[in-house]
């Protein structure tokens, strides 16, 4: 994955900065990802990572600097162009976020059916073909409710692949699936880039799951980019920080305690139970509230 | 300033929908499922409140009329009130709690669970998707289901008034075809429209900027019914200025 490698990139990411509200997410974020890599963007909790997944789908505008995807820059796209960008995407939501009034074929039929006039019987063929590649043809006509966690989110994942995007983002794909789950999903990440030939952005903290699929990671904290490599580059880096994360440490760099008071003083002062207000963090000034603080602008 | 903010940002998202219910038009089964879930799905509370209603007028303008000596009106009273006033504003606040708060609390779901996002990550507009096909659909039922309130309201009247109060029935309604004329359903129409799109677009907002959370979803539904009874009210008294 160095700059030397011939393999064009489909994102680059210059210089981004980013506030919601009065809160700094990202200040001067650099990435760039490779066509038909598997990308992995890591970082704790609250760092930017779905932020980013926003800048990438034009759902939120950088307030300065570029986001180049698929060879146009996102922010200065006029409304039909980045719905035309938008369907060269696919986009795996955390939550499946499966439409709750169809059943698993309209849903995965539903981009189809938006976009394209397909007759019907090549859309059955087509749907339950990227159902077959997940694994849940058999589960076509259950309910979303019906699903578990880990089937919702393969059903997210083959509306997602439905119109064949040239690439794929996964946002938090691992978080609340058991091991079984999991692998299953892990493995249909990898085999999909490979059978596809689709660029993949997996946004998650998992580290051991990404790290084994991942061509090259980034790690975000504080706002940009702290740390970038293939897994064993990062595995084997001195830097505290990194260390901290990929060896799940609970102190360090990035504390595991919110700043708070002395803990004997706050104990014997049973009349005050909130914390000293001269301890709460300035906004901003926190490194939790800067690297785990993250809500959705 | 607030009050002001939010009265633009209906008002805008008012001349959204308004665009996107165009394309929505090219869409009619969403459109139809639209009014099943808003009008069918009402029946029943109208049809019954209508009838009830329509009994209690029955009982109190019989009541009222012979103190005059003009129990033979009874059929243009109930008529000329359940067709201008009665039907449309009732219907439209029970509308708004039976089908609003549905409306308001299923987008306000669908966006709590990302549904709303997936969608316009796919290239789906919500508005036209979502948004115009149930603000349409409430505005179609809405007449229907005011013209129902008035038909089970005005057989209510008949009931009590004829049956048990003893006004003649031939009287009743020959009193009633010739005194309700097409101007006052023609007003009765005007005011369910208004506050059929009243309330559906009262949904549709508060359901669409809900916050993602149960509390927010719940306050949405709160705010759908306020928002909407007032305006009905205020409206009513707007329309029937104008048309005296």
């Amino acid at each position: 994955m160095s700059d030397a490698s011939p393999t064009p990139h489909v994102v680059e990411v210059r210089g981004v900065r980013y506030s919601a509200g009065p809160r700094r997410i990202f200040d001067g974020l650099d990435l760039t990802v490779r066509q038909g890599s598997i990308t992995a963007v890591m970082g704790p909790s609250g760092t930017g990572k779905t932020t980013l997944l926003r800048l990438l789908t034009g759902q939120a505008r950088a307030d300065a600097g570029t986001v180049r995807v698929l060879d146009q820059e996102v922010s200065t796209l006029s409304r039909s162009g980045l719905f035309a960008l938008r369907r060269r995407l696919g986009v795996l939501f955390q939550n499946g976020a499966l439409l709750t009034d169809m059943n698993v074929f309209e849903n995965v039929a539903f981009p189809v059916r938006e976009h394209g006039r397909l007759p019907e019987p090549v859309l059955r063929r087509l749907v339950l073909m990227k159902l077959e590649a997940v694994g849940l043809r058999g589960a076509a006509q259950l309910m979303p409710q019906e699903l578990s966690g880990g089937m919702a989110r393969r059903v997210a994942l083959a509306r997602a692949i439905v119109l064949d995007p040239e690439v794929l983002i996964y946002d938090e794909p691992f978080v609340g699936l058991d091991p079984v789950s999991m692998g299953v999903v892990l493995r249909l990440i990898k085999h999909l880039n490979d059978a596809l030939g689709i660029t993949s952005i997996v946004v998650s903290h998992d580290v051991a799951e990404v790290g084994s699929i991942a061509d090259y990671s980034y790690l975000l904290a504080g706002g940009r980019v702290v740390a970038q490599g293939t897994t064993p580059e990062l595995n084997a880096s001195t830097d505290p920080a990194v260390r901290q994360f990929m060896q799940g440490d609970a102190d360090g760099p990035v504390s595991f305690h919110y700043p708070a008071g002395d803990y004997i003083q706050s104990l014997l002062d049973a009349s005050d139970i909130r914390p000293p207000r001269a301890a709460r963090p300035a906004r901003g000034a926190d490194p939790i509230d800067q690297a785990a603080g993250e809500g959705r602008p | 300033m607030n009050a002001i903010r939010t009265v633009g940002a209906v008002a805008l998202f008012f001349l959204r929908l308004i665009a996107a219910c165009v394309p929505a038009l090219r869409r009619p089964s969403l459109i139809v499922r639209q009014i099943y879930n808003s009008g069918a799905r009402s029946l029943i509370i109208i049809m019954l409140s209508g009838l009830v209603v329509g009994m209690i007028m029955g009982l109190a303008f019989s009541d009222m009329l012979a103190r005059f000596g003009s129990e033979s009106a009874l059929g243009v009273a109930a008529g000329l009130a359940l067709v201008k006033e009665l039907g449309p504003v009732l219907t439209a606040l029970l509308f708004a709690g039976r089908a609003g708060t549905s409306l308001a609390s299923e987008i306000g779901l669908m966006r709590a669970t990302d549904q709303l996002t997936a969608m316009q990550v796919m290239a789906v507009d919500p508005m036209r998707y979502v948004a115009a096909p149930r603000f349409l659909g409430g505005l179609i039922a809405m007449p229907l289901l005011v013209a129902i309130f008035d038909i089970l309201g005005l057989f209510g009247t008949q009931l009590i008034g004829v049956s048990v109060m003893g006004v003649d029935p031939g009287t009743f309604w020959s009193q009633l075809q010739r005194s309700v004329d097409f101007a006052d359903v023609n007003e009765g129409l005007v005011k369910s429209l208004v506050f059929g799109a009243t309330c559906t677009l009262m949904a549709v907002y508060n359901g669409y900027h809900a916050q993602p959370t149960a509390e927010g979803v719940g306050l949405a539904t709160t705010r759908t019914v306020i928002s909407s009874s007032v305006l009905v009210l205020v409206f009513d008294y707007m329309l029937t200025a104008a048309f005296l």
